[in-house]
């Protein structure tokens, strides 16, 4: 080997600032040529970040970058690629509506003159693909594709393109577990061939499953590099959280009571006018969490905006507690005390350049409580949020902080506070702590448990089969806008339900 | 890296209000110099102009107060945009909306036959009303239909200045006005009280700034408000806490479209006393008037000031035209290169610029 000592990529010191945080606080990372390296941390620890300024979307503030023993500039994407770097982002960077072999070549420039070869490129994107199991049609056009495939082209973008160290961003919480097995095959296979990989997670099975050596970040910091034989899960969550951790939350027996919510045979369209849901039927009682497990995109937002009033059905009936409230406004069903915490709490949540106090009224600013004649009641908007802030914890400097300046833990905490508030019959709550840190995970898991235990029935949405597992009664299985059973929480098994993730109807008796 | 300037772009969490004027301040002052380039182009000294202006808009009695007038219309108008921009709607129609009110107003000047007393507040309410149906025309087409506003209002603006031709010209034209395409004049019951010795038509000066404090009340402290304001800065929350898009829309263009047809009144009844030409009875208040909410960040108390500043510039024209013989039209130039640097600045305040001295050993 040379002189680097067999070092594909060297990160000398690398700090980048953000207003109000250090993401990445002086790291040193080495990875090995043609191994697999997971970068293991809790979210917001710094690794994403971290591989963006390897990957040139970011330019560190402070350190190196060493690429075969020589300190380089990264200033772009491009120089990136140039430099035989690749990256698979969290949220691909397809065009959906142009074809798999489109997007492969975009931005190359491939052919003769103004003409494109596509006989060529097909030849040879079908030979990458069958040499490493990536098998995709690349006539299909992107948005055709399941979200698994969409994942293949962007691997085939980065093989195409020769490079020698690939970067994936979280790419398992877009699959299924028997995706996933399969994601791993081709990786091994990349490695076989000489490609160096880096696998951002947070995930510990992954790592241990799937890497040769392991860096724990936590925030902003190198913990500990270590190779995987030598760690074990236990040690690894202690080094990711900073702390002792407990996997499994208390949780009393389900005290079923009165049925609150009755869905039949709903259909409903996406955005894109085709069928998300497809006759779906289910009943939710209060004082249980029902969980919905499917991999994204197979009608769960679809779901929850029917269910929450902002999104039409076009075929079926949903009761709330007898009353028929199929196709009523977002207005009226919040009138009926229904919480909804939406799964993209940034975008749809709150209004990021308001204050605290005014997005904890963003929907109770009509009522009397907070207004008289039209005018708001400055005083009692104030007196709600001091409150809010000491029972739910929120951590802020003053109630009229614009929220936008709150951690994403806090953020949710104003939003469940707001939500709760009222003692919901029906609480819709979707991905409630996707991108949360440890410790807000657990608050906000713990609040859901507590409004179970009042006798509120939950819908609970979650692509963390984690979290199914730790929270709830019964477990609904969504594929491609149909359900494919429902299964008692206690008695579950994780293969089995893997399986219905990937469209096989439950065969058990029905509950 | 010697020789190389080295800078460092952070983003900027919130400026503050004081960063804020301080960025407005530079791209005033950045039009100013680019403007200058225009008059040593007629061969004039900037710095001279610049002086003569300022001795022209406010060296003055006279001066200021012509200054105040020209501001009217744009308090007006400027107030009325302010809210519709808060709530994201882009009315570039202000003007037509403007002379719609005139319309209406000089309407029942002409025709109405109402008792004296009753002429002048008839004219308002009509003028309000005139406007806003022009205001409200666009507000259904964007919610209902998803037709994009900018293209609607701005149209609009086309359709009623050649319907004020129209009028004048055809069904209007009076037979006093000598062949000239005016209407006759107003019945004096329908002339605006003008403060001794100005044209200062004061009751709708003291209407635009009683209007500026109610919209700050109105944005700021009521629900009406507070649902512009979430609609205005996330509409996807606004529809899922059940805001309705179709109401707040209505009532913003209401309020935007009235506000500026009630400049119109004010224009034709407390300036010309007549309908004319839509050039005359404006000279593009509905235009400036974006500019004048822009650089007012959109509230509505701020409009105060920077209407004034604005019609400093106005009749800076006036004197330009008088004293150095250039046209008129520099300060459309000169209005059109406010407007581009307070966009352009607008990165100023969402990312901080820091130099570095450059690390030498």
């Amino acid at each position: 080997m040379d002189s680097s000592g067999g070092y594909a990529v060297e990160l000398k010191g690398i700090v980048k600032r953000f207003p109000g945080v250090i993401a990445n606080d002086g790291i040193d990372l080495k990875i090995r040529r043609g191994e697999i390296h997971c970068l293991l941390g809790e979210n917001g620890a710094g690794k994403t970040t971290l591989m963006r300024v390897l990957y040139g979307l970011y330019r560190p503030d402070e350190g190196e970058i060493i690429l075969n023993s020589e300190p380089v500039q990264m200033t772009s994407p491009r120089a990136a690629l140039d430099h035989h770097i690749g990256m698979v982002h969290q949220h691909f960077r397809l065009v959906p509506t142009l074809t798999v072999q489109e997007n492969i070549i975009l931005g190359l420039n491939e052919g003769t003159g103004p003409f494109m070869n596509f006989r060529k490129t097909r030849e040879k994107i079908l030979a990458i693909a069958d040499k490493y199991g990536l098998l995709v049609d690349p006539q299909a056009k992107v948005w055709q594709l399941a979200v698994g495939q969409q994942q293949r082209v962007e691997i085939l973008k980065a093989l195409y393109r020769k490079v020698d160290i690939l970067i994936m961003d979280e790419p398992t919480s877009v699959l299924t577990p028997q995706e996933v097995e399969q994601l791993f095959s081709t990786l091994r296979t990349l490695v076989d061939d000489g490609l160096t990989i880096i696998f951002i997670t947070h995930k510990l099975d992954e790592v241990m499953e799937v890497s040769d050596r392991v860096t724990v970040l936590r925030k902003g910091k190198v913990v500990s590099t270590l190779p995987t034989a030598k760690a074990d899960k236990t040690t690894l969550a202690k080094l990711m959280v900073g702390r002792e951790v407990v996997f499994r939350l208390k949780k009393s027996p389900m005290k079923r009571r009165e049925k609150i919510l009755e869905v039949r045979n709903l259909y409903a369209l996406n955005d894109r006018g085709f069928l998300a849901l497809r006759g779906i039927s289910f009943d939710l009682f209060g004082g249980e969490i029902l969980s919905v497990a499917g991999v994204s995109g197979n009608g769960q937002n679809e779901l929850a905006e029917v269910l929450t009033g902002l999104r039409k059905s076009t075929k079926g009936r949903i009761f709330l507690e007898k009353k028929e409230i199929t196709n009523c406004s977002a207005r009226d069903i919040d009138n009926l005390n229904v919480a909804h915490i939406p799964a993209e709490r940034i975008r749809i949540g709150i209004v990021p350049a308001l204050t605290i106090s005014e997005n904890l009224i963003l929907k109770k600013y009509r009522s009397s409580r907070f207004s008289c004649k039209g005018f708001l009641n400055n005083k009692k908007i104030e007196e709600n949020a001091r409150c809010a802030m000491s029972n739910y914890q929120i951590a802020a400097p003053s109630y009229d902080t614009p929220i936008k300046l709150l951690s994403g833990g806090n953020i949710q905490k104003v939003i469940l506070a707001r939500e709760l508030s009222e003692n919901p019959r029906l609480i819709v709550a979707v991905h409630p702590t996707y991108g949360l840190d440890i410790g807000a995970t657990e608050q906000v898991r713990k609040i859901l448990l507590t409004q179970r235990e009042r006798g509120a029935a939950i819908l609970l949405i979650s692509e963390d089969l984690e979290e199914i597992m730790t929270l709830s009664d019964r477990i609904m299985v969504l594929f491609n806008g149909e359900v494919m059973g429902i299964l008692d929480a206690e008695s579950a098994d994780i293969g089995e339900i893997g399986l219905m993730m990937a469209g096989t109807r439950y065969e058990g008796e029905k509950l | 890296m010697r020789g190389r300037v080295n800078f460092k772009v952070e983003r900027r969490p919130i400026a503050s209000g004081f960063t804020v004027f301080l960025v407005s301040l530079f791209a005033i002052l950045a039009a100013l110099v680019v403007a200058g380039i225009f008059f040593q182009i007629y061969g004039v000294s900037p710095i001279r102009a610049y002086q003569l202006i300022l001795r022209g808009s406010l060296g003055s009695i006279f001066g200021l107060t012509e200054t105040i007038r020209r501001a009217i219309p744009l308090l007006l108008c400027g107030v009325g945009l302010t809210v519709a921009f808060r709530a994201l709607f882009w009315n570039i129609g202000a003007e037509g909306q403007l002379l719609m009110g005139a319309v209406a107003a000089a309407g029942i000047a002409l025709f109405s036959k109402l008792p004296d007393p009753l002429l002048l507040p008839a004219m308002f309410v009509g003028g309000f009303l005139g406007g806003a149906v022009w205001g409200l025309i666009p507000a259904i087409l964007k919610v209902i239909l998803g037709i994009n506003d900018v293209i609607t209002t701005l149209m609009l603006n086309y359709i009623a200045i050649y319907f004020v031709e129209w009028l004048i010209h055809g069904p209007w034209k009076g037979p006093s006005a000598r062949g000239f395409a005016y209407s006759d004049t107003f019945p004096h019951a329908a002339w605006l009280p003008t403060i001794p010795g100005t044209r200062i038509h004061w009751p709708t000066l003291i209407l635009g700034l009683v209007l500026a404090v109610m919209m700050y009340i109105l944005i700021n402290r009521t629900k009406s408000g507070f649902e512009i304001r979430v609609i205005g800065e996330n509409p996807d929350a606004a529809r899922y806490a059940g805001i309705s898009q179709l109401k707040t829309t209505l009532l913003v263009m209401l309020i935007s479209g009235g506000l500026a047809g009630l400049a119109g009144v004010g224009e034709i009844a407390g300036i010309h006393m007549r309908l004319l030409g839509p050039s005359h009875i404006s000279m593009g208040y509905g235009y400036t008037a974006i500019i004048v909410a822009w650089l007012a960040r959109c509230n509505p108390l701020a409009v105060v000031v920077t209407s004034l500043l604005f019609g400093v510039i106005m009749s800076g024209g006036d004197v330009i035209k008088v004293s150095l013989g250039l046209p008129f039209q520099l300060i459309n130039v000169f209005n059109g290169l406010i407007l581009l640097f307070l966009i352009g600045s607008e990165i100023f305040l969402r990312y901080k610029i820091s130099f570095l001295r450059s690390l030498r050993r």
